[in-house]
């Protein structure tokens, strides 16, 4: 049996990882030049707990979610993820909040939530001092934060450790059908047969199904943005900080980053349809931000910004998540991933498996299964030249994380790809030191001329030519 | 480790650790060498020179060697002065901290290839140089793209690498790098088609504004990018106008460019220093000092842009040499000595001024900047009587003024 996945962000990658337990041909297509990099590229990286989500209304992201944040805390320590689990706060600046924050405690307990409690304005204060103003909180043990990033390529790399094969730079064109049943797809690189097309395509799911005949859901995009402090700006908090929530969205959350960084987002706007590769910051946007976030928390002066940037959140039609056997056989849709997607993958993943025992696929296990990943950090790599100076980073790591990136399939050398298994580029300088010294050793890796090594993909090229170019 | 840890205090110390391989660390580790003192210099890059082996371009050397030489010729002669002298080298050491295990011994903490290694030091001299403000800090939003670069990185790219970068540019701020890039890339066939600065004013020095007429190319005062646009590349750049308190108006405009080049400006690496525990100048962005140069931190000196953004080479070099001369005075005399400090005041016109504390006993270099542009300008500092006539100072140029022997609480220096 042959499944072939369309879209190699958190959700492709975790129903990819999986699939490979079973004696499938699992292939993994994505249009980028490696994995993760549409929504999974840019968002908070919140694993929820679970209580925002109305199980009335949202019956799948609120049930998801809670099992999604349960599996994580186990994937963490199987593929060696960057993470955190700092908890979280909800705050009620004021007492007119605080019936909100009742509201969420109990459909919390409904969803079956563990941990969760109200703290008073005392307590909440005794752990976080800084905050600017607090009536009540909710108090929620079981967030945590994980690098989306590296969580998606920490996933790849286990499916392709057990047999997934990923395409990347391959783009879907059409989804081939014949008398009710999916027969494979045809993409920019040529007919890729398969028996199962699971629709994981994130922001253009909607195209993706609609390729198949199904064209019962939209998605739109919804640009969140974000801003992220140099490393020695604070306070920092100790735990996720959110304010109480509008109705809409979550709010602009206030964090201490994976890495160690002060980073405030997203606020929320909706884009038209079409513009779904909108991945531009406004000023006016990152102003709200700043100000929205400041009601909360006192925030260092803008100057201490080091990076902003934007992502873009799959809003379905419905609001509800999409996971489903569609009438033309064969082919599964999971789509419209919105928050708490990220949160809920893992146990989306296993829902999908169930879907396709219940279209009864025959799903044997592998006798041999590698359950366990290791990451770059904490690996061998404490010596070697240091390339990205603010955070770190050593040639060998560099050197790894493109042997890494070989592995999975990575054809275009992209200081990204560097940047998502390393870090390096994303401290104080931006990259200002090192991005061209990171470009040098991918062009040597990958036998290019160090012009032709990109930023983040074919057109995004770091130079026109040799510096004669221009003049013959 | 035990016994490593608790071997005898001092005897295995250098007496100058020097941090930083460029202008100011290679003079200090000279100077303090022929001082003789046990001197060891630290950088991190797998070359020495810091900055200067990419400014291929001519001006470097003017003041203090009398010669007008290029960034690479210079750097040549500071690393053949260091050679000749007994001071040791390590390349390939990136210093994480410096620990004040007491006044008199230091620990700095380096990586390095071999993994991380400490030496203990009497004295350090930091002169680990700037890093370039970077699109995020300069405010620029938009799309996250290939095509732009700080300056100095452009820099590199085209005369470390041998790269050209893109071939039609636009340039965001007008000081003396911007403007040398904007003549490197007109040089190499591009099309340079706006240096955009936010003040009202041009910020090179002259010789470097000559760059913009002779190539033709327009320059917008008041005015700023306030976004960037593109798929993969910049398409475009969005200029935004700005009045005289730089908040913008409603007047903006695109320009099509393939490339963007930020020169807004160096901000002094000192996220060792400020963790260590010296206290910081926010007019300057690096440590407060006194006469020797030395920082908060007993036996801790700084020089060239760790200490203050200077535009000409040969000052970062004479600031090295004096923190050297200030390491010795440390080293023999167990600390600086000076207990009663005269304050450095800004007054009227004055941004920033270093160092900040005088010992008062003898002739040392205060460097300045004003904040506002003047003609004819009158620099005073009243105390001791000082009045000097200068045709123009800029806020981008270094108001340079020697001061001898002085008495009293405070000086203060007033630019009318």
């Amino acid at each position: 049996m042959r499944v072939a996945i369309v879209g190699a962000g958190i959700v492709g990658a975790s129903i990819a990882r999986e699939l490979s337990r079973y004696e499938l041909e699992v292939h993994l297509v994505e249009k980028e030049a490696d994995v993760g990099w549409g929504v999974s590229k840019a968002n908070t990286g919140l694993i929820h707990a679970g209580y925002d989500d109305d199980p009335d209304r949202f019956p799948r992201r609120a049930r998801l979610c809670v099992e999604g944040n349960r599996i994580w805390h186990q994937w963490v320590e199987e593929l060696d993820i960057p993470h955190v689990w700092s908890g979280a706060l909800v705050i009620a600046k004021e007492e007119s909040e605080v019936r909100i924050l009742e509201e969420l405690l109990a459909r919390g307990m409904r969803n079956g939530v563990p941990e969760l409690r109200m703290l008073e304005r005392d307590e909440a204060l005794s752990m976080e001092p800084n905050l600017r103003r607090v009536e009540a909180a909710l108090y929620a043990p079981t967030v945590g934060q994980i690098s989306s990033p590296q969580a998606v390529i920490a996933l790849v790399e286990n499916a392709v450790d057990n047999g997934v094969r990923v395409h990347l730079e391959t783009e879907v064109t059409g989804v081939e059908v014949s008398g009710e049943r999916v027969r494979g797809l045809r993409t920019s690189e040529g007919f890729l047969e398969a028996d199962v097309v699971i629709n994981a395509a994130g922001l253009n799911a909607d195209d993706v199904s609609r390729m198949a005949g199904i064209d019962h859901f939209e998605i739109r995009p919804r640009k969140g943005e974000y801003l992220i402090f140099d490393e020695d700006a604070g306070p920092k908090p100790s735990r996720v900080l959110f304010p109480t929530p509008s109705g809409r969205s979550k709010g602009v959350v206030v964090t201490t980053e994976v890495q160690g960084h002060l980073m405030v987002g997203p606020n929320a706007r909706d884009l038209p349809k079409e513009e779904k590769d909108d991945r531009s910051t406004t000023s006016s946007g990152l102003r709200e931000v700043y100000e929205r976030a400041s009601e909360i928390w006192p925030l260092p002066p803008l100057s201490m910004v080091i990076r902003t940037f934007s992502g873009l959140r799959p809003e379905p039609t419905g609001g509800d998540f999409i996971i489903r056997a569609e009438e033309v056989w064969g082919f599964v849709n999971v789509a419209g991933m919105r928050s708490p997607g990220l949160t809920a993958a893992p146990a989306v993943a296993r829902e999908v498996v169930k879907i396709l025992e219940g279209m009864g696929v025959s799903l044997r296990e592998k006798k041999v299964w590698k359950g366990r990943r290791r990451g770059i950090h904490g690996s061998e790599v404490s010596e070697g030249r240091v390339v990205c100076k603010c955070n770190l980073v050593r040639e060998p790591e560099i050197r790894e994380a493109i042997r890494r990136m070989k592995r999975v399939g990575v054809k275009t050398p992209s200081v990204d790809s560097v940047k998502f298994r390393t870090s390096a580029t994303s401290g104080t300088c931006q990259g200002s030191f090192c991005r061209i010294e990171i470009a040098r050793i991918l062009a040597e890796e990958f036998s290019t001329p160090l012009w032709d090594v990109t930023l983040k993909g074919r057109g995004s090229e770091i130079g026109v030519g040799d510096v004669k170019v221009l003049l013959r | 480790m035990g016994s490593e840890m608790s071997r005898s205090s001092s005897d295995d110390a250098y007496d100058v650790v020097v941090v930083g391989g460029g202008p100011a660390g290679l003079a200090a580790a000279s100077e303090s060498a022929r001082l003789g003192l046990k001197t060891i210099l630290l950088d991190e890059n797998s070359r020495l020179g810091g900055i200067l082996p990419q400014c291929i371009h001519p001006g470097f050397g003017l003041h203090c060697l009398g010669e007008d030489l290029t960034g690479p010729e210079f750097a040549h002669r500071l690393i053949e002065e260091l050679r000749e002298s007994d001071a040791e080298v390590r390349v390939g050491a990136h210093v994480t901290s410096i620990e004040m295990r007491s006044d008199l011994v230091k620990e700095v903490v380096f990586a390095s290839p071999r993994g991380v290694e400490t030496v203990r030091a009497r004295t350090v001299i930091y002169a680990a140089g700037a890093r370039e403000r970077h699109r995020f800090e300069a405010g620029i939003a938009g799309d996250r793209v290939a095509g732009i670069y700080t300056a100095g990185e452009a820099q590199a790219l085209m005369d470390l690498y041998g790269v050209m970068p893109g071939s039609r540019v636009v340039i965001v701020g007008s000081g003396d790098v911007g403007l040398i890039m904007a003549r490197r890339f007109a040089l190499e066939g591009a099309e340079v088609v706006a240096v955009v600065e936010m003040l009202p004013y041009p910020g090179g020095l002259a010789r470097n504004l000559m760059i913009l007429r002779d190539f033709d190319i327009p320059l917008y005062l008041s005015h700023r990018v306030a976004e960037v646009r593109g798929r993969g590349r910049v398409q475009r750049v969005r200029v935004v106008r700005v009045d005289e308190r730089l908040r913008e108006t409603g007047e903006s405009f695109w320009i099509e460019c393939d490339t963007l080049l930020i020169s807004a400006g160096l901000i002094p690496r000192v996220k060792v220093l400020r963790r260590a525990g010296a206290i910081m100048d926010p007019a300057t962005g690096g440590p407060v000092v006194n006469d020797r140069l030395e920082t908060t931190l007993p036996g801790v000196f700084a020089a060239g842009n760790s200490l203050l953004i200077n535009d000409l080479v040969d000052y970062a070099v004479e600031q090295g040499r004096t923190a050297a001369r200030g390491a010795e005075e440390f080293v023999r005399g167990g600390g600086i000595r000076t207990r009663r400090w005269i304050r450095v005041r800004k007054g009227r016109n004055v941004r920033l001024a270093v160092p900040h504390m005088l010992g008062g006993d003898r002739d040392v270099w205060l460097y300045a900047r004003v904040s506002k542009p003047v003609e004819d300008a009158l620099v005073e500092l009243p105390e001791i009587g000082l009045r000097r006539r200068v045709p123009v100072l800029k806020p981008s140029e270094t108001l340079r003024l020697k001061i001898s022997a002085v008495r009293g609480n405070e000086l203060t220096l007033v630019v009318r």
